[in-house]
Parts: structure tokens; C-alpha cells; sequence
């Protein structure tokens, strides 16, 4: 490996965020799994009311990162995080910080679609019920189903199952879950691998809806998605030099300038497909 | 003291951190099970004490010669359970040849592809009824059914082949023979589950790499299957062993509660847990330690065949997912 | 191996290989003779089940009326009578062992299966559950005797009760942790995700998705418990009396059961009482057979689902 790429040097990792108001400041200096060193040396801004898209070849380390902006990697036996992640201005790392609380306000929704083995309207009212809110769930309900574009399709049979819903549908029935409770950031993990192009495209066009309330962070293997829904590109890597798979960022840009105009070399050879 | 998050989020978001009570709650219910799963830990540990603490005065007053002694008079305070402990062994030993044949076959046939699924799951349900059945119905079967059934042709095999140890008395009644075979039908249902679980989990490109070679169905079985899931089969039987060693109704009402030590399949003996099962009840306080001090050595065999079934049983696992240690 | 030296041997000796089954071979007629075998075992191994139940239909069966369950069992030269108190007895006491051993297993397999699944704690429960499932039901007899029946100085149902509960909770347990591991990963990952704490997790998505499945271990438990004689002989003794008596419950007094009633009645020499054990057995299967049925029927929604 030639390159590297620490943050200190600030080559191409100085995020250019042209003064947005950043929700989450995500800057990992190492992350690792037992003795495997997953991530190291990526600064990556979440601004507000944008889709930011990870984009990079797979084992990148792109789930891993955007894992780490609700705490989702604690999970993982033998994970140890070494840097921060700002959310508003509060470290989500530190000690007295519960994951719990974090994970109320930064939603995530699965590579698989993944509702629970009860009716739809229940599944959408999960969250409701877990930061204990009596009134108006129905409404509730309903308004987070129409924010999923699912309301026209499932209004008359809300009490059968969320699992008895097409693929496509349990997705948006998924997102309809998240959003209910009304969190400040959506995290899609690869929301669309699972679907087909058609399920696909409805959430593309779902996710460029629901930027006008919220801000979302996106991982996708799916060079086309990125350029249709992101603003804001991180394009990660993966830098085998020490025997491992590390995963590190290479790029953030604007979405149109890092595609049209990358600064680096490896960004270039990848959006040109000539690895993946 | 915590940090919340709260602070500049969307007017309406309904989104708010866990309440004081669902911490408390979570803290709870997890310290809650953990207590429990300790309960169980305590609750052998327990059990051991229980039986081990009121079985110490009469193993202080007998001590070893228990083990080796032949009589059992209560109202000369003499006790000795070696006849107990040759029966339990010697019916558990008959039982196992029988069900570890039976059921090992009946494995066998029903997982090498012999029947069409759906006679292969009947016969699966048949055989796992068996296990449904209760002890004391099948003493009471064994009663009414087995021995009348067994006693003119062990009489005659005793009148014509009598010079042979196992058949030198004549059955009259409860004795060896019925006991075990009643005992090998209660552990055949385990004996063959386990066999059928160690049998389906050989993968099965051996068993096509032997067929490709040109081996019939049983070279296949018999050089390779077999072989592959030995160390399960051989765990299923240790384990059917131990359920064995411990059944207790069936020989209470099938064996004959004579304290005799006897090669002999037609002759009555007794068993560890069917000299509990019929003396507890009216034992006094004597005979009670005593009977405790039997109970302890029926546990002590019961745990060390299992702990070994067991061990082979995680051993057969290890082996088959790789590990071979 | 042999069968290469005979495939070489046949290229030999005729011009083409012979390729039709023929039972003249030995190798064939050894397959089939073990085919037969194994089938001819598997068969007969059939056979005790049949005769069970047919003795059970044939012996019980002609005994079989309403007042079996209205009425308590007669005495030595007494025709008639019923079991009416057993039958209560062995609920009763079925249903205490599983106040004790359901709560007490699903809470230690939500520890085994949820919260600290590969801990050293885990697997020393996981060994003592196993340690009980091979447990001799008299030695739980034995124990419940020592624990509760010199403690309390009487025989009693919550005795009995004890005893039973020491041989459901492994299987309690054991199936629990296993219907709980089933729950897929990611609809748990999907509730924590929102923020539910570990044990809003557990009680609103793993528990009722592995509902169906530990509900199967609570009546393979129930029916084994049902059938169980060794564990109440000295800790329930038996009784010829309803457990209410007067309307006043005689739970610390000797408590009759199904189990040990066929058990004392079988080796009788009084033709009535022997005519109520065949009775008493017949219902104890339907009823273990009735729970074990129910077991499987909630089981099997739980694959189709």
C-alpha cells in the first residue's frame, strides 16, 4: 500500500462540508473486532437534511461504520472503538451515554427486511410503545405508513401479519417502523440488496421524500443508487498492506463531484468499475 | 449524572430516551435470570447435599461393607445392597443389548432411505410413542401381558437347556428376563433418536463418494456410514444405559425384589431403584438412612454414565463440525 | 477396496460387465438379507405399542363409566368405585410442579439463550440441566422426600409437586433456550435498533415469536410429569380421599395419583381393584397421549408459520 491515509495528513479525508449543519461527526481512528482491525482513519460528516452514501467494494468496511453511528456494533463480542461520534455536538461513546437511548433517535433499517411476526399496524406501533406513547398511535400509525408510501396498500388489512407483506412491502413497512417514533437520523444498511428493481426504485424515490424531515445515512454496493439518491458520497477502501482487511476512507465529496471529478486515483479506478 | 440526548430535537418527535422504570426494569428481569440460571447450579448442588447429608450416619456406621454386602434384614439392622447393584447392572446390561440392537437398526432403517418419507415419519412417531407411555403402564402390561406370554417357553428352555448358567431356574413369575425386555423397550425411543440424529447429521457427499465407488447400500452403510457416526451411536447407548440404570417402576413391579445374585435370566433379583421405590415407604428411621445411603449409590452411577454419554456426545459434535480431537 | 479387484475381475472374464441386480451375487444378497433385517426389526419393535394400547382398550376399556371420575377407588372385596381423587391428585400435582418449573426454566433459558449465552455461567447451567435430564425420577422422589416431607413432617401434594418440578424444569428449559435461539437474529437487531432495552426485546419480540415453541417443552414436560409413578411414591404417598374435603383443601395431607394407584393396585389379588388399575392406565395414556398431541399440533405451527 502506497497511500495512507491518517487523518492527520488531510489529504483528501478534511471533509468538505460547506458550512451544513452536521447531525453526526463521525471520526474513527481505529475500530476492532477481537484482534481484527475492521476500520481505521475515517472522518465522516452526516449532515443535516442530506443523504450521505457509503459507497466501496464489499468488506470495505462501510456496514461496520455506519454500525458505528447508533451503536449497533456493541452487539458484537470483542468490538472496541477507538475515536468519536458526535451526535449534536454529544459524544454517543461516551461512558455515561446508554445505547439504548442513542439507538431512540438514530433509526436504522436492515439489509433484510425484518418485521416482527405481528400484524402491520402493531409492528409500526412497536416504537410508539417503547418510548411509551398513549395518544394518537393510530394516527401515528397512519402517518408513518403514508411517510413509507405503504398507507394505500395496507390500509384495509392492517391486522394481518408484516410478515405475509411482498418483500418490497416489508421494507417500507421497515421504514414505516423507523420513522414512526420520528427520530432525528435514518440509517439504511444496504435497504435495497434484497429487493428487485422495481421495490428498489419505490425506496429510491422514498428516501429522496424523506430528506425533507430527516436525515439519513445510506451504505450501498450500488454505484447508480448512490448517484441517484445521495448528496454527499464517502467512498471507503479496503488496505490489505498488513496482513489484514482493513477498511479506511478515501474520499467524501459532494455526490456530483466525486463521481464526475474524483481527486483520488482509487476512486477514479472504482466508479470506472475496474474493481469491486 | 447521564447525558441525554435530548436538547434541540424535532418539535414533534416522539422519540425520548428509556424511562427511569425501564432501566430499573431491565436491570431487574436481567438479574432476575441470572439469579435462576444460578438456581439451577444450586439446585443440583442441593440435591447432592440433601441425599449425600442424611445418607452420612449409616454410611459412617456400614461404610464399605454396604457395597459388598448380601443381606437386607431390617430387624436385624444388617444391609448390604450388592445384590442391588449386580441387578441394576446385570438388567441394565440385558436391556442395552437388546434396545441398542433394536434401536440402532430401527435408526438405521429409517434414515438410509429404506421407505418412502412418509412411512419413515410413521414409524418415527410410532417408535417415539413408545416413549410416551408411562413406566408403571408398561409394569402393569408387563404384569398382565410379558410374563404369561414368556413363561412356557423359558420353562421349557430351562427344562431343556438348564445346564446353561442363564437358564438354570424356571420362571415363575417376576424375574430377570421380563424385566429387561420391558426395560429395553422404555430405552429403545432414546436409544434410537440419538442414533437417528448421530446417522442424519453424516454429510452426506460420504455417503454418495462410497456409492460412487460402487458399493451396494449396506457396504456403504456398514464401511461408511457407521463408522463416520460411531462416536454419536456409541453415545446414544451410554446415555440409553443411564436411563437404564435409573427406571425405576418397571423392575419395581417386573423383577421381583428378591435380594439373590444370579446369572440366571428366569430368576427374580432386585434392582438399586426398585429397592427404594418398595422399601421407602414403610421404612423406619433406621432403614430410612440406609436406603439413603443406596440412593446415594444409585446417583453416583447414574452421574458418571451420563457425565460419560454426555462427554462422548460433545465429542461426536466436535468431530463431525470439523475438529478432529 | 474389494470392489475395485472384482470390477477389474469381471473385465476379465466376460466381455462386458454384468450390470443386472441378481440376488446369485453375494454382495447383493447380503444387502437385501440386511434390508429385510432391519425392516423385520423395525416392525416388531412396533409390536409392544400395539399390544400396549390394545390391552389397555380391551382391559380398560370394559371398565370404563362416568363414575370412574365421580367416585374413589374401593376397597379389597368392594366391586365398583373409581379414581375420581387420583385424577385430581395427578393434576393437582402436575400443576404445581409447573408453577414451580416454568417460570423458573424460561427465566434461566432467556439467561442461556439471550443474555449471556457463552458465558462460563451459561454453560455450567446448561451442564446441570443436563446432569437433570438423566436424572433417575426416584432420586427426585428421594430428594423431595428429604427436602420437604421430614421438613414439613407430612406427605403431601406440594411434596409430590417439588418432585415432579425437579424432572420438568430441564426439559423446560433446555426446550425454551432452544425456541428462543430459534427467533431470527435480525428481528431482535430490528427492535434494538429502535432503541428497546434488552428486556423490552425479550418480552415483546423474542418471547412471543418463541412462544409456540416453549409452550411444546411446557407439555412434553406436563405429560412426562403426568406418567411419572417413582417420584410420588414417598412424597404423596396415596390416598383414598378427595383432596377438598368439606370444602376445606387437605393440600398438606397424602395425595392420590393416577400413577401410584395403577402401581398399588396392580399386584393385588382382588380382581376389582386390577380391573381399575387397567382404568386408571387407559386414562393416564389418553391423558399423557392428549397432552403430548397438543405438544406436537403447537410445534408443527410453529414450522409453518
Amino acid at each position: 500500500m502506497i497511500m495512507t491515509n491518517t487523518l492527520d495528513s488531510s489529504i483528501v479525508a478534511e471533509p468538505n462540508t460547506n458550512g451544513k449543519n452536521v447531525v453526526i461527526d463521525c471520526k474513527i481512528r481505529n475500530l476492532y473486532y477481537g484482534k481484527f482491525r475492521a476500520v481505521r482513519d475515517s472522518h465522516i460528516p452526516v449532515e443535516e437534511g442530506q443523504v450521505t452514501a457509503f459507497i466501496g467494494p464489499s468488506g470495505c468496511g462501510k456496514s461496520t461504520a455506519l454500525r458505528c453511528l447508533n451503536r449497533m456494533n456493541d452487539l458484537v463480542r470483542g468490538f472496541r472503538f477507538d475515536g468519536h461520534v458526535h451526535f449534536r455536538g454529544k459524544d454517543i461513546y461516551h461512558r455515561n451515554v446508554d445505547p439504548v437511548a442513542v439507538r431512540r433517535y438514530i433509526g436504522m433499517v436492515f439489509q433484510q427486511p425484518n418485521p416482527f411476526a405481528m400484524s402491520i399496524y402493531n409492528n409500526v406501533a412497536f416504537g410508539l410503545r417503547l418510548n411509551r406513547v398513549k395518544d394518537d398511535i393510530p394516527e401515528r400509525v397512519e402517518s408513518a405508513l403514508r411517510g413509507a408510501a405503504l398507507w394505500d396498500e395496507v390500509k384495509d388489512k392492517l391486522k394481518n401479519s408484516g410478515l405475509s407483506l411482498s418483500g418490497g412491502q416489508q421494507q417500507r413497512l421497515c421504514i414505516a417502523r423507523a420513522i414512526a417514533t420520528e427520530p432525528t437520523v435514518l440509517l439504511m444498511d444496504e435497504p435495497c440488496s434484497a429487493l428487485d428493481p422495481i421495490a428498489t426504485r419505490r425506496i429510491e424515490e422514498l428516501m429522496t421524500e424523506l430528506k425533507e424531515k430527516y436525515t439519513i445515512a445510506v451504505v450501498t454496493h450500488n454505484l447508480q443508487q448512490a448517484q441517484r439518491v445521495a448528496d454527499k458520497t464517502a467512498f471507503m477502501y479496503v488496505d490489505t498492506s498488513d496482513g489484514g482487511r482493513t477498511g479506511y476512507l478515501v474520499e467524501y465529496e459532494d455526490t456530483g463531484q466525486l463521481f464526475e471529478d474524483p481527486k483520488e486515483e482509487y476512486t477514479k479506478q472504482y466508479i470506472r468499475g475496474e474493481f469491486s | 449524572m447521564a447525558i441525554t440526548l435530548e436538547g434541540d430535537v424535532p418539535i414533534d418527535s416522539v422519540a425520548s430516551p428509556p424511562s427511569r422504570l425501564d432501566i430499573a426494569g431491565d436491570r431487574t428481569f436481567r438479574g432476575l435470570t441470572y439469579v435462576f440460571s444460578w438456581m439451577t447450579i444450586f439446585l443440583v448442588l442441593y440435591i447432592v447435599y440433601e441425599i449425600a447429608g442424611k445418607a452420612f450416619p449409616a454410611i459412617q456406621e456400614y461404610g464399605f461393607g454396604f457395597v459388598t454386602g448380601t443381606t437386607w434384614d431390617a430387624n436385624r439392622g444388617e444391609f448390604g445392597v450388592f445384590p442391588e447393584i449386580w441387578g441394576t447392572l446385570y438388567s441394565s446390561i440385558l436391556a442395552l443389548m437388546l434396545g441398542g440392537f433394536f434401536g440402532v437398526s430401527i435408526a438405521i432403517f429409517l434414515t438410509q432411505d429404506f421407505l418412502p418419507p412418509k412411512l419413515e415419519v410413521v414409524f418415527k412417531n410410532i417408535v417415539e410413542l413408545l416413549a410416551a407411555i408411562p413406566s408403571v403402564v408398561y409394569g402393569l402390561w408387563g404384569i398382565y401381558v410379558v410374563i404369561p406370554a414368556l413363561r412356557p417357553t423359558a420353562n421349557w428352555v430351562h427344562e431343556h437347556l438348564g445346564w446353561i448358567p442363564f437358564f438354570e431356574t424356571s420362571l415363575s413369575g417376576p424375574g430377570m428376563l421380563p424385566a429387561a425386555m420391558v426395560l429395553s423397550i422404555m430405552i429403545l425411543p432414546t436409544i434410537s433418536a440419538v442414533s437417528r440424529d448421530a446417522l442424519c447429521s453424516v454429510p452426506h457427499r460420504l455417503k454418495e463418494a462410497a456409492f460412487g465407488l460402487g458399493a451396494t447400500r449396506w457396504e456403504a452403510i456398514l464401511g461408511v456410514i457407521l463408522p463416520t457416526s460411531a462416536t454419536g451411536i456409541f453415545g446414544a447407548l451410554v446415555l440409553g444405559f443411564g436411563r437404564a440404570l435409573g427406571e425405576t417402576m418397571a423392575l419395581a413391579m417386573l423383577v421381583g425384589n428378591s435380594n439373590q445374585v444370579s446369572l440366571s435370566l428366569f430368576s427374580p433379583a432386585n434392582t438399586l431403584a426398585a429397592l427404594l421405590a418398595n422399601n421407602f415407604p414403610e421404612a423406619g428411621k433406621l432403614e430410612e438412612g440406609v436406603l439413603m445411603y443406596a440412593a446415594l449409590i444409585l446417583m453416583a452411577i447414574t452421574l458418571l454414565v451420563n457425565l460419560v454419554g454426555t462427554a462422548i456426545m460433545n465429542r461426536a459434535q466436535r468431530r463431525l463440525s470439523g475438529g478432529e480431537r | 477396496m474389494s470392489n475395485q479387484i472384482e470390477i477389474t475381475h469381471s473385465f476379465a472374464g466376460v466381455d462386458f460387465p454384468q450390470l443386472e441386480r441378481s440376488l446369485r451375487h453375494p454382495r447383493t444378497l447380503v444387502s437385501s438379507l440386511l434390508s429385510l433385517l432391519t425392516g423385520f426389526v423395525t416392525v416388531v419393535a412396533c409390536v409392544p405399542l400395539f399390544s400396549v394400547l390394545f390391552m389397555l382398550i380391551y382391559r380398560g376399556g370394559k371398565r370404563l363409566s362416568l363414575s370412574l371420575f365421580t367416585q374413589t377407588p374401593p376397597s379389597a372385596f368392594e366391586s365398583g368405585g373409581g379414581f375420581g381423587n387420583a385424577i385430581v391428585g395427578t393434576l393437582t400435582m402436575v400443576g404445581i410442579a409447573a408453577l414451580i418449573s416454568v417460570p423458573f426454566g424460561v427465566l434461566a433459558a432467556v439467561f442461556l439463550a439471550e443474555f449471556g449465552p457463552k458465558s462460563k455461567t451459561a454453560s455450567a447451567v446448561r451442564f446441570c440441566a443436563k446432569l437433570l435430564t438423566g436424572f433417575p425420577s426416584i432420586l427426585a422422589g428421594v430428594f423431595a422426600y428429604a427436602a420437604v416431607v421430614l421438613m414439613t413432617g407430612s406427605y403431601s401434594a406440594p411434596a409430590g409437586g417439588v418432585a415432579l418440578s425437579i424432572l420438568m424444569l430441564p426439559i423446560v428449559m433446555l426446550t425454551a433456550e432452544e425456541s428462543i435461539k430459534m427467533v431470527p437474529h435480525k428481528m431482535k437487531e430490528a427492535a434494538i435498533g429502535m432503541g428497546a432495552t434488552q428486556t423490552q426485546v425479550v418480552w415483546r419480540v423474542t418471547l412471543p415469536s418463541a412462544m409456540p415453541g416453549m409452550l411444546t417443552g411446557v407439555m412434553l414436560a406436563v405429560a412426562r410429569a403426568s406418567g411419572e409413578t417413582a417420584p410420588l411414591l414417598f412424597t404423596a404417598l396415596n390416598s383414598n380421599y378427595w383432596i377438598m374435603q368439606d370444602g376445606n383443601l387437605a393440600l398438606m395431607e397424602p395425595t392420590a395419583s393416577l400413577a401410584v394407584l395403577i402401581f398399588n393396585f396392580s399386584g393385588v389379588p382382588f380382581e376389582s381393584q386390577i380391573e381399575l388399575a387397567w382404568a386408571a392406565a387407559l386414562v393416564l395414556v389418553l391423558i399423557v397421549l392428549a397432552v403430548n398431541i397438543g405438544g406436537q399440533v403447537l410445534s408443527r405451527k410453529r414450522v409453518t408459520r
